[in-house]
Parts: C-alpha cells; structure tokens; sequence
C-alpha cells in the first residue's frame, strides 16, 4: 500500500530520473556536434566514434526514422541541430524545401564528391550510394537481367513482393521512373506493377528476401546493403534469407541503375557550423568512406574507394545518368501517382 | 451523468478508470455551459489559475492544429480528399468494426462465463483474462509476424508436416493484413470491455438473474434477456476505450501495412513534407475520435443501473456440464493465450535462446534510467495537476473550474502522432518568447530550453494520461462523505488543511491506483516520444520500434520484455484488488 515512504521513495527516484535526463541533455558549448539523423544508429556509431576520436569533438545524435526535417523547422532560429544526416535524397530535399538547410562550399568535398552527387548550390551532399536492385530467388528465377519497366510485365503476375510504395525508397525510384518517361507512362508501369504483387506491401527490404525463401514470390525490390547485412550479419535466419537470393542490378532501358543517395545537410541555424563541416568533411575521407562500404555494404560516393568484395559480386554498377537533384523534384509528383493508383491498397 | 459502474466502496479499479476517463471526456465534450460572471469562491486564486492553465495546456495543441490545418494549401486537400482519405477512412472503420466486434464478443462472453458458471479454472482464468492489457499492440504484432509469416515457425512446421515446398501451394491466412491487424489489436484491447463488464455483472445481476430464474429462464435466455442489456454500457465504456487506443496505434498498423488515418498521417506529413495535409487528416481524425465518445454517450444514455439494495450481492454461479465446463474454459483460455501466452512466450525464447540478458550494457540501463525518470516525473506532475484541478472543482462548485475539470479530460482522447503534431508549434513559440526575454536580458542565447530537454516529453505525457488521474480521483472524491468535509470545516479547517490534512489521506487508493495508470501507460507510449524527445534520449519504446524497423525486432526483446514485465505489477495490482472485492461481497 502507499503510504509516506513510498511517496518519497516516488520523489527521489523523479530527481534522480530528472538528474539523467539533465545530464543527457546536450550542451551547445564549444566541441560539440548535434546530429539529427534517419539512419539507423548502428550503421553511423563506428563512424561517429572515429570522428570524436580524431577530433575530440562531441557528437550527439538523434534518431528518428521520420519527421527530423519538419521538427527542426519547427524548432526554428533555436533548434540545437548542426547535421543532418538522412539515407534518402528525398529526406534531402524535403530539408532544402522546408528552407532548413544552409549553403555549404567547400573545396574538400567538391573534390571528393562527384557534382552528380550533390546539390549544384551546396545545399545538400550525398556521402554513399545505394542500388535499388531486384532480389530474385535462387531456385526459381533464371533471368540474370531486369529492367525496371520489365517489373510491370505479365509474366511476372504474383510474384512481385515488395515494401510499401510510399517508402521513401520506392517514391524516389518512381520519381527516376517519371523523370525518364513522364507522368502518364509512369502511372502506367505502376497499374502494371501492382497487378504482379504476390501480396500487399508491407514490411522492409528484408522481408522481401524472406518471403521470397518462404515462397511467397520469386523477385522483389530491395537495396542492395541490406543483402551484405543478411548474409554476413550475426542473425542466423537472416542469413537464410540472404543466402535464398541473388542480386540483379537493373537498370531503365536505355539508361543505368537508380541510385539513392544518403547524405548530409548543414542547418541554416547550426549553433557549432565550423564542427558541422567537420564531420561532414571528414564523412568523405577515405577512412570513413571504406566504412560505409565495408561495414554499411554500400557503394563509397567518392571515386576510387573499393566497393566490398560481396557488393562486387552482384556486377558492376552503372548508375543512371539523371542527377540526384533532377529526380528529387519529382518526389511530390511521385507520391500522388501511388496513391491514385492504390499501389499499398 | 450517472455513472453506472461501481466496483469498489474505496479503491478504484481499472474498470472504474474505464468509466472515469469515458465521463470526463463526454462531459467535457457536450454538455452545455452556462456561464457565470462571478469567480469562483471558496478555492484559493492560485488553485483556479493552474486549474485553468492545465486547461489550457490541453487546448493548445488541438488549436495549434485546427490553425495549421486551416493555413496550409487547399489544393493539396483536394488530392488528399480524392487519394487518401477515402482509403484512410475505409480501412480505418474496418479496423474499428472488426476490433469492436471481436473485443465485444470476448470481452462479454469471457466474463458472462467466469461470473455466471462454475468451471474448472475458472478462479485463475477471471485473474488471467485482463492480463493482456500489459502487452502494447505494436510488440504483439511484431511477435505475431515473427510467428505466423511465411518464414515463421507455425507454417515453416506446416509446409515440413504436409510436404510443401513454397507458400504457394498451400492457403494461410496472411498475418500482415487488416484480419491480422483486426486480430493483434483485438488480443490485446478485449480486457477494456471484459473489465467493465465482468464488474457490472458482478454487482448488478445477482437479483435479476435469480428473479429471471425463477420465471423460468434458461441459460440462454438469461444471458440474452438479463445479460446482455445489463452489459450495454459497460459494453459502450470498454468498447470506446479499446477503440480510442485501436486508433491511436501506430506502431503496429504501420507494421502489419494497414493504411489508417494514424499512419496516413504519418506518411502524409513526411513523404510529402505537408505538415499542412497532415494536420487536416488529423482533424478528420478528431472528427471520428468526436464519433466514438457520442457513439459512447449514447450507448449510456438513459440507462440507470440504480441497486435494488444497499449491500449487492455476488450472483451465485451455476455449474456447467462436464463438457460444457471443458468448452467454457477453453473459450477463456483462448483470449488468454493469444493476447498474453504467445508475447510473452516468444519474448522469453528469444531472451534465453540470444543470451539478452547477458548483453545488458551501460547504454539499455541508461535507456532504461530515462525511461522509469520520464514516467515519474509525467506520473507526479500528472497526480499533482490532477488533485488541484479536481479538489478545486469539488469546493468552488463553479462552472469555471468544471469546466477545467472536463478540458483535462480530453486528452486521452487525442491521439499521441496528433497530439505532438500540434504540441510542436506552442512548445518552440514558448521557447521562442523565452529566448526573447533572455536575450533581452543578457544578450546571449539559450536555446530550446523545453523542446530540446525532456520537459517537452513529460508535457506531452502529462496532455495525454492526465484523464486517467483525474477520473480516478474524481471517482475517489465522490465517494468522500460530505459529512466528513463538514465536519473539518466546521472545526476550522481551511481548504488546504481539508485537502492536505483530510482528502489527500482518504485518497491515498485512488491515487496509488492512478499513478500506477499513468506510470505504465507512460512507458508504453510511443507516437509522441518518437517525435518530440529531445538529443540522445531513447525509451524502451523507442528501443523496441528502432529495432523492429531494422528488421531486427529479436534484438529488442529485453525492451520489450522489461515493458511488459512493468504493465504487469499494475495490472495484477489493480485485479486482485478488484476480484478480492467482490469475492468479499456477500455471496447470494
């Protein structure tokens, strides 16, 4: 029963909860980075350690697979946020478009990012590369090669699975598809695709491999990281997962493979900005670039970084020519296509 | 409006927090005001200013959002009204019907079952049947599709027993659908009405039933003719409730790919960056939330379930067949163990078969030290706002400060992705007007002092549970004899010695009862800390979903176990109370 002791008992475990909370909360003093960020938190930790380490400068990290972009505006000429580091240009653009983000010219990263890959006002950079490549069973599907538009071909009727079509994933792959062939062809190729889903989208890229193991369909759309994490992570059914697939690295016709790109925004009000271009200058050197291709299974942004051993297995990449910047303009457009044509219903 | 159920001369339980919160938020909601000029008397000025400032925290966020809503683009409305929301509405009433008829059906059948027969277990199933109640919805249904997938274990031994080699050749029905989402949710909201109703059979249906008897009726007949009216509102309370939470998920629709208003929310605000979109879906959403509480009312309205006698009698229950016996414990046992069994038997595999317990490391205690501080710190300030807003309205007796007393109620309602929406504008406009004066006094700046620390959270927090305190204590105070507050004020008393000295102590129950509410609805929560916690603050909630959306939901299981394990003290807590009542009443 409650009685005295217990209020008190209360209190005290309140102040000692309110004292971590406090010492938890950062502080915008001198060494110090704030970080926002949609990555998931493993893939960044080792990187982010490196960082502190060769600078001694303090990195604090949020992680919220949503909404960063809109609370920084929100948290306006105040907001503790420096960096803010997304996996998705459409993340990127949505910082630029709420009018977060701050232009950045710098030297070392124009030198190591190919002009592609960031945003001509430097605005945004992209720091890796990611395929979005077809998962394809190894026992059932033959083909070695794919065409995004060959995705909405009959033969392939029931066998599609993939993650919802408003994942930010699939909206920017949609928006290439209408820079490519325009609105109408595109919410064509969409009717197409939808009618070949084995089931309804749902779930991540993941689970596209383990329903093809399952035998629930035979390709699906998946990045290609997410097979190096499968197959050489420490979780044992993911590996049979993994293992249950090949990669095919499509591309459009007549065009390469759409890349997406994860990258990193200075805010407009960033309280430490010299350390903000720190940590993303030094997110584009070769030390952390081999990161993200070893640890992360992506593809390195700047020139000359080896891709993993198991990434190169898949082929070589071929990105399409289109600029990151040109399809990102086309997100909006993108998403309203998938709700008309009820691709997730 | 009356308030039909009554499980206990002191202490509250669940199902009493049920019709409490239900109360305050009908009230708050429709019944009309007259106001008057005068102040009110008799309750410190200090007391009715927070009680009315607590009103107004609560109405600022649902402001903040009507006003977003109105600003932003009406172009951008005609594609949502044409895209988006009939989808979002369509599968959102799905989703409703299905959890209202399922937790229905159980809730009131489970309990008619344990109340009215005699069965093997029955004793132990009436104290296992709300255990559900401690599992979130969203870790259910990540277990659920670890389970019942494709690759999960049950069709895995399926195919190997029968031989097939590929989903395809065979028909399971698929876990990652609405019927699923029907089902997680229902396994795990069903105790709502089974609360409620198992109280109302229990105090009310003892002389009915031997009257009905007595007329003749049979089995059936007593629980169509006598049950079922009875269990109406019960049935409208514990059905409003489940309901209000099937929409407030996010988590576990998102995850089972069901395109509710919640989620459409969601995507609508971050995959096409429309704050303004966003806050309009969720005023159609308050709409519907507005649906349920009428839908609620009315299920009550005049129905007044006075007691015939002073003392009510505990029903004598009638025993079953043997086989009867057998098929009533079963249909028991099944809400059981699909709401609670199967979590929490996955939740132990995966902690002993991975070695979790071994990994604990500085950063789960920490995560786990946020997590136990955050809930204190809403639970106290959520219990101390909740006395004065409920005490000053029992002395002033004033319109204004019930009022205030029916504005706490509302947040319960407000789902917790739309409360933080619209928490997010008047937080940083406060921050803002905070930065102004210290810039004006020192020249420096000072930053997001209640966005940028955990205060934002513990506010939001506060919004959103603060009706559970103020129904339970409400329900505590009514029960105060008047006689007992004469006779202090006739002795001299002052109306803080009356609260301090005589209030305070004869609601120690309540106010246990409701702290431990709060306490562990606050651990669950998860929409709003998603949003608004500030820098390098996790939760266990938090913990578990940034798993789970790393396709690693296994490696959350000590999370996710720790937050059930903790909803479990107060469920049983507040059960065994309640059952040790009513065993206690006289039996008939």
């Amino acid at each position: 029963m409650p009685n005295a002791s217990f209020v008190r008992r209360s209190l005290l475990a309140a102040l000692a909860g309110c004292a971590m909370l406090g010492a938890a909360a950062p502080a915008s003093a001198q060494g110090v980075v704030n970080v926002y960020t949609n990555r998931e938190p493993g893939l960044y930790s080792a990187t982010l350690d490196e960082f502190t380490k060769a600078t001694g400068i303090k990195v604090n990290a949020i992680f919220s697979e949503q909404g960063l972009a809109e609370r920084i505006r929100a948290e306006g000429a105040n907001s503790p946020a420096d960096v803010l580091i997304t996996v998705d240009i459409g993340r990127l653009q949505e910082a630029v478009d709420l009018g977060i983000a701050q232009p950045l010219q710098s030297k070392e990263l124009q030198q190591n990012i190919p002009a592609q890959f960031r945003d001509p006002d430097g605005l945004w950079h992209a720091l890796s590369l990611r395929a979005r490549t077809v998962y394809a069973s190894k026992d059932r599907v033959t083909d070695k090669a794919i065409t995004y538009e060959g995705l909405a071909d009959p033969k392939w009727k029931g066998k599609i699975c993939t993650r919802s079509f408003q994942h930010q994933y699939n909206i920017a792959l949609v928006a290439a598809f209408i820079v490519k062939h325009g609105e109408a062809k595109t919410e064509e190729w969409l009717r197409g695709v939808k009618a070949n889903l084995a089931k309804r989208p749902s779930g991540g890229d993941r689970d596209v491999a383990k329903d093809i193991l399952a035998g629930v369909c035979d390709i699906g759309l998946g990045n290609q990281y997410y097979v190096g994490l499968m197959r050489e992570g420490q979780n044992a059914d993911q590996k049979k997962w993994g293992e249950a697939i090949n990669v095919i690295l499509p591309t459009f016709e007549n065009g390469g493979t759409h890349i997406n790109v994860s990258g990193a925004v200075l805010t407009k009000n960033a309280p430490n900005r010299e350390n903000a271009v720190k940590l993303i200058e030094y997110m584009t050197t070769p030390e952390a670039q081999r990161v993200f291709a070893d640890i992360n299974y992506e593809y390195p942004v700047r020139p000359g970084i080896p891709v993993n051993k198991l990434v190169a297995s898949f082929g070589d990449l071929k990105p399409d020519s289109m600029t990151v910047a040109e399809l990102a303009k086309m997100r909006g457009k993108a998403a309203e296509l998938v709700d008309k044509v009820g691709v997730d219903r | 409006m009356h308030r039909p159920i009554e499980t206990s001369p002191r202490a509250p339980g669940r199902g009493e927090r049920v019709s409490g919160v239900a109360h305050m938020i009908s009230t708050a909601l429709t019944r009309p005001r007259i106001w008057r000029t005068t102040l009110p008397r008799g309750v410190p000025a200090w007391a009715v200013a927070v009680a009315v400032a607590v009103a107004g925290l609560v109405v600022a966020p649902l402001v903040s959002l009507v006003l977003t809503a109105l600003s932003a683009d009406l172009s951008g409305w005609a594609r949502l009204a044409a895209d988006v929301l009939p989808v979002a509405l369509m599968e959102t009433a799905s989703l409703l019907l299905g959890v209202a008829v399922v937790t229905g059906v159980v809730g009131i059948g489970t309990a008619w079952l344990v109340t009215a027969h005699c069965f093997p277990g029955r004793r132990v199933l009436a104290w296992l049947l709300p255990l559900p109640l401690a599992v979130p919805a969203y870790i259910t249904a990540y277990i659920y599709v670890e389970i019942f997938d494709a690759a999960g274990p049950v069709q895995m031994a399926l195919r190997g027993w029968l031989g097939f080699r590929s989903r395809g050749e065979y028909w399971f029905p698929e876990i990652r659908s609405l019927g699923g989402c029907i089902l997680v949710m229902s396994a795990v909201l069903y105790p709502y009405v089974y609360l409620s109703a198992r109280a109302m059979f229990l105090t009310q249906s003892a002389c009915m039933m031997e009257v009905a008897r007595t007329l003749g009726a049979g089995r059936f007949e007593l629980f169509r003719t006598v049950a079922l009216p009875l269990a109406r509102p019960a049935l409208a309370v514990g059905l409003s409730l489940a309901l209000l939470e099937a929409l407030n998920d996010i988590g576990a629709s998102e995850y089972l790919g069901v395109r509710t208003l919640t989620v459409s929310i969601y995507t609508t605000w971050l995959n096409r960056g429309s704050l303004g979109g966003a806050a309009q879906i969720a005023c159609v959403m308050l709409v519907v939330v507005l649906g349920l509480i009428w839908l609620e009312r009315h299920g009550r309205a005049d129905r007044r379930y006075g007691l015939s006698t002073r003392r009510p009698r505990v029903a004598q229950p009638t025993p079953l067949t043997p086989g009867g016996g057998l098929l009533a414990a079963l249909a028991c046992a099944i809400p059981v163990a699909l709401g609670f069994g199967l979590p929490f038997g996955f939740l132990v595999r995966e902690i002993m078969s991975r070695g979790l317990v071994a990994q604990i490391d500085a950063a789960f205690l920490r995560h786990l030290g946020t997590t136990v501080g955050l809930a204190f710190a809403a639970t106290l300030a959520a219990l101390a706002l909740a006395v004065v807003v409920v005490t000053a309205a029992r002395f002033a007796r004033h319109r204004l400060t019930e009022a205030t007393r029916a504005i706490a109620g509302v947040g319960y309602a407000v789902p917790g992705t739309v409360l933080a929406l619209g928490l997010l504008g008047p937080l940083v406009t406060f921050d803002e007007g905070l930065n102004a004066v210290w810039r004006w006094a020192t020249g420096g700046r000072l930053g997001l002092v209640v966005m940028g620390s955990a205060a934002g959270l513990v506010i939001a927090y506060v919004i959103r549970f603060l009706p559970i305190a103020t129904g339970s204590l409400g329900a505590g105070l009514d029960r105060v004899s008047a006689g007992i507050e004469d006779a202090a004020r006739t002795l001299g008393a002052r109306p803080r010695e009356l609260v301090m000295r005589v209030q305070l102590p004869l609601l120690r129950p309540a106010l246990a009862s409701a702290g431990l509410l709060v306490f562990v609805d606050t651990l669950k929560e998860l929409p709003a800390t998603l949003l608004l916690r500030p820098l390098n603050v996790e939760t266990l909630a938090t913990l578990v979903y940034g798993h789970a959306s790393r396709g690693a939901f296994e490696d959350g299981a000590l999370a996710a176990m720790v937050i059930v394990l903790v909803g479990l003290w107060p469920v049983m807590r507040l059960t065994r109370g309640a059952e040790a009542r009513m065993r206690a009443a006289p039996a008939g």
